[in-house]
C-alpha cells in the first residue's frame, strides 16, 4: 500500500487549490483547442449570412457616420486637428476591441455553461479564445481604418503617421489584457444584477473615455473632472493610439506606464481569482 | 496493479433553491468565517441527500465522506437510483467541479464521456467537430488527424462526415461522439449514461469497446447506467450509491441484489382490496406476496430463478369446494397462464396459499397477476390486476446456458429437447 510507487499521483482534486497555480502548462497543451475555438468563432459568425464578413465593416462604418454628425457636425465637439471620420474611427475601433472582449469575457461562464458542466480543460482557454477571435475581428476593422487613413492622406489632410506606430503592438496587448482582466466581471454570473451593471457600465465607461472627444478638450474645458478622464486605462491607450497613426493626440511615456501597470494588475487579480473559482463555479450559474 | 483512483473522504455540499437576496448575506457570512478562521457555517447544516424527503436546510450533501480506491485495469459500474450522487460522483472525477470537502488523488489522463457531443457545434460539419471535440477532450491536433480514420470507421457516419452535425439525426451524433472519446488515449475512461441513443448495434458495439479498453488495453473504466444487463456485460466491481454515501461496493454479483431490492419500483406485497361485504361473504383475500422459493420477499426476479406467490385468505364460513386461482398477463394483457387449486371442503379461518413456479423460465419484464376464490365454480371474490412482478434482466447463475438472448424473445425461456441428425436429401 505504502510502497513510494504507489504514491505517485499525477492530479489530486481538493476543495481549494494553490491560486498562483495558473496551470501554464495545461493551458499550453490545450494550445490547439484554442486555435479550434477561434476557428469556431470565426466560422460559426458567417455561416448563413449574405454578407458574411462584410458585417465586420458594416457596425465600424456607420457608427463613424452616426457620431460624425452628432458629436462632430451637431454638437461641435473639437476633434484636435484631423478628419473627423477619422478621428472617430481611430476611437471606435480600438474601443470596439476592449469592448467586445470584455462583454465576451463577461459572459464566459453563462454561455458556456454547457460545456463547462460536462468536460474539464483549463478554462482559461475560452476567455483567452474570446481575446483571440476579437483580435481577428479587430483586424479586419483595422483594414478599413487603414484605407481611411490612405484615403485622407491622398485627399492631403492633416494626418501624420509617426514612430509611435511602433507602440502599437504593445498597446495592443494592453487591450486584449485589460479585456481578458475584466474577466472579474464574470465572476457576476452568480448575481446577474452584476452582468447588468456591466452591459450598462461600458456604455457609461466608453464617455469616459476618448472616443468622442480628444483628451486635450477635457483638459480645456472639464478640468476638475479630468482625472476621471486621464486614469480610465483605456484613455492612454486611445491617445498613444491616435498619436501613432494619426499624429495628434495627448499621453505621455509616464501615464502609459502607469496604465501598463494597472493594467497588469488587473490582468494579474483577474486570472487568480478567475482561476480559484473556475472550479465550483459550474455549480452557482 | 496498484490503484489509479483514490477518494478520502470526498464529500460535495449543493445549495438547494433559488441562489437570490439571501445569498449574499449568507456569502458574506462564509467570508466572515473564513477570515476569522472558523468553521464553515454553510456546511454545518447539511443534511443527507434524500431527494423524496423534504429537509430543514437549503444545504445537501451530494456526496458525503466517500472512500474507494479503484484498480487499474478495472471496469467499474456505478449503480444508484436518481439522486444518489452517481452523476456528482463523475462530476468530481472528470474535475468538472471540486469537492466541498476531501480529496480524490488520480493517475493518468482521464477521458469522460457525462454527455455526448459536448462541445459540438451545429454549424461545424462531422469531421470538424471531431477536431473540436477531440481538443476539448485534450487530444493533441496530430493525435486526432493518425487515429481520424479509425474513429469516423467507428462512428459508421462517413458519408455525412462533411455535412453540419445539425443535420445528424441524434443516434449519428451519438455515434460520433462516442467514437471520438472512445479513441482518446487515456489511461481512464468515465462514461455517464450517454447511450441510450444509439440503436442496439452501436449500443453493443460501444460496450464491446468499453469491456474491451478494461480488459485489453489495461485502462480503468467507470460506468453508471441504469441497464443492469449492460453493467453486467462490462463491469466486474460495482459502487452502489445510496442517499449520497456509498451503499456497497465490490463484486457484481454480490452487490446487485441489494440495488434491486432498495430501488425497485416494484414492491414485493401487496394489500388486496376488500370487498365492501368481506365480513358477510364465505371468503376474502387480502394480501399477496412475491417470493422466493425460500419464503424471502423479493421485488425483482433475475431470470431462470424459481419464485413463488403467496396469498393470504380468510375462511368466514365453512366452504366447500373451495378454489384459488392465479392468473398472470403480460404486459400487453395478454393471459399466458391459468392455474386453479384442487377443490377442497374449507374450514374457518385464515390460510396461506403458495403458487410455485420453479418450471417455467419467463423472459425478463413486467407481469401481472388475477386472483380469483371460488366455491362450486362460482366466483367470490374476482381481482383483475392484484399485483404485479418484474422478471429482471439479470440472469440466474444456474440459468440454462442455451438461452442465449434475454431481450425480444418469446415468453417461455424454457429450452424445447431440439435433436440434430444426419439426414436424408429431400429437396427436390
Amino acid at each position: 500500500m505504502n510502497s513510494p510507487e504507489q504514491e505517485n499521483w499525477d492530479v489530486e482534486l481538493t476543495p481549494k487549490n494553490n491560486v498562483f497555480d495558473l496551470k501554464i502548462r495545461d493551458v499550453w497543451h490545450y494550445r490547439d483547442l484554442l486555435a479550434l475555438l477561434v476557428r469556431r468563432d470565426f466560422v460559426s459568425f458567417y455561416k448563413q449570412t449574405i454578407l458574411g464578413s462584410l458585417w465586420f465593416f458594416i457596425q465600424p462604418f456607420f457608427t463613424t457616420i452616426i457620431y460624425t454628425l452628432i458629436f462632430g457636425n451637431l454638437a461641435g465637439i473639437p476633434v484636435d486637428h484631423l478628419p473627423q471620420p477619422l478621428f472617430y474611427l481611430a476611437g471606435i475601433t480600438a474601443w470596439n476591441y476592449f469592448s467586445d472582449c470584455l462583454t465576451k469575457t463577461s459572459s464566459v461562464f453563462t454561455t458556456n455553461a454547457g460545456l463547462f458542466g460536462k468536460v474539464y480543460f483549463p478554462r482559461l482557454i475560452v476567455p483567452l479564445s474570446l481575446v483571440v477571435s476579437n483580435l481577428v475581428r479587430f483586424g479586419v476593422q483595422l483594414c478599413l481604418f487603414f484605407l481611411m487613413i490612405g484615403f485622407y492622406a491622398v485627399k492631403g489632410a492633416n494626418v501624420h503617421p509617426n514612430a509611435y506606430l511602433l507602440l502599437f503592438p504593445f498597446l495592443l496587448l494592453l487591450m486584449a489584457a485589460l479585456g481578458l482582466g475584466m474577466i472579474i466581471s464574470a465572476l457576476t454570473t452568480k448575481y446577474r444584477d452584476l452582468s447588468f451593471l456591466i452591459a450598462f457600465g461600458i456604455q457609461l465607461m466608453m464617455y469616459l473615455t476618448t472616443v468622442i472627444y480628444p483628451l486635450s478638450y477635457v483638459k480645456a474645458k472639464f478640468s476638475d473632472y479630468r482625472w476621471l478622464v486621464e486614469y480610465n486605462p483605456m484613455t492612454s491607450i486611445i491617445e498613444a493610439f491616435r498619436y501613432g497613426f494619426l499624429g495628434e493626440g495627448t499621453f505621455t511615456t509616464p501615464s502609459l506606464m502607469a496604465t501598463s501597470a494597472m493594467i497588469f494588475l488587473i490582468l494579474l487579480v483577474g486570472v487568480v481569482i478567475f482561476n480559484r473559482v473556475e472550479r465550483t463555479f459550474v455549480d452557482t450559474v | 496493479m496498484g490503484a489509479v483512483i483514490k477518494a478520502e473522504n470526498l464529500s460535495k455540499a449543493y445549495q438547494l433553491g433559488e441562489i437570490g437576496t439571501g445569498t449574499i448575506s449568507r456569502d458574506l457570512e462564509r467570508f466572515w468565517a473564513r477570515v476569522t478562521g472558523k468553521e464553515d457555517p454553510f456546511l454545518k447544516i447539511g443534511e443527507v441527500n434524500d431527494r423524496a424527503v423534504k429537509g430543514k436546510g437549503d444545504i445537501v450533501w451530494s456526496l458525503k465522506d466517500l472512500n474507494f480506491e479503484i484498480e487499474r485495469g478495472d471496469a467499474v459500474g456505478i449503480i444508484g437510483s436518481n439522486g444518489a450522487g452517481k452523476s456528482t460522483l463523475l462530476k468530481i472525477l472528470s474535475r468538472v467541479t471540486a469537492p466541498t470537502t476531501g480529496s480524490v488523488k488520480l493517475k493518468g489522463r482521464i477521458a469522460s464521456l457525462l454527455e455526448v457531443g459536448t462541445g459540438f457545434h451545429p454549424e461545424l460539419s462531422g469531421k470538424e467537430n471531431i477536431y473540436l471535440n477531440g481538443a476539448i477532450l485534450g487530444m493533441r491536433k496530430a493525435e486526432i488527424k493518425r487515429k481520424f480514420d479509425e474513429i469516423v470507421d467507428f462512428s459508421g457516419v462517413e458519408r455525412y462526415i462533411d455535412t453540419p452535425v445539425k443535420r445528424y439525426s441524434s443516434g449519428m451524433y451519438v455515434r460520433l461522439a462516442f467514437a471520438v472519446a472512445a479513441h482518446l488515449e487515456s489511461e481512464i475512461m468515465i462514461v455517464d449514461e450517454v447511450l441510450a441513443v444509439g440503436d442496439a448495434e452501436f449500443q453493443k458495439k460501444c460496450l464491446g469497446k468499453m469491456g474491451d479498453v478494461a480488459e485489453n488495453d489495461g485502462r480503468t473504466v467507470l460506468f453508471v447506467s441504469h441497464n443492469m444487463a449492460a453493467i453486467q456485460k462490462i463491469c466486474r466491481n460495482v459502487i452502489f450509491m445510496n442517499k449520497g454515501m456509498i451503499g456497497a461496493m465490490g463484486d457484481m454479483a454480490l452487490i446487485l441484489p441489494k440495488y434491486l431490492q432498495s430501488t425497485s419500483a416494484q414492491k414485493a406485497s401487496f394489500a388486496i382490496p376488500l370487498p365492501d361485504n368481506y365480513e358477510r361473504i364465505l371468503c376474502y383475500a387480502n394480501k399477496l406476496q412475491i417470493e422466493d422459493t425460500d419464503g424471502n420477499s423479493i421485488q425483482e426476479i433475475p431470470t431462470g430463478k424459481a419464485w413463488q406467490i403467496r396469498v393470504f385468505f380468510k375462511i368466514n364460513t365453512r366452504a366447500a369446494h373451495f378454489i384459488i386461482a392465479l392468473g398472470i398477463n403480460n404486459m400487453v394483457d395478454v393471459n399466458i397462464r391459468t392455474s386453479w387449486s384442487k377443490p377442497k371442503d374449507m374450514a374457518e379461518g385464515n390460510y396461506e396459499a403458495i403458487f410455485k413456479e420453479d418450471n417455467l423460465i419467463f423472459a425478463p419484464g413486467t407481469y401481472s397477476l388475477i386472483l380469483g376464490l371460488s366455491n362450486h365454480e362460482r366466483a367470490i371474490q374476482y381481482v383483475e390486476n392484484v399485483a404485479s412482478f418484474t422478471i429482471s434482466d439479470i440472469s440466474e447463475a444456474t440459468l440454462d446456458d442455451t438461452i442465449i438472448k434475454r431481450n425480444n424473445v418469446g415468453l417461455i425461456l424454457n429450452p424445447m429437447q431440439i435433436d440434430i441428425f444426419p439426414g436424408t436429401d429431400n429437396a427436390h
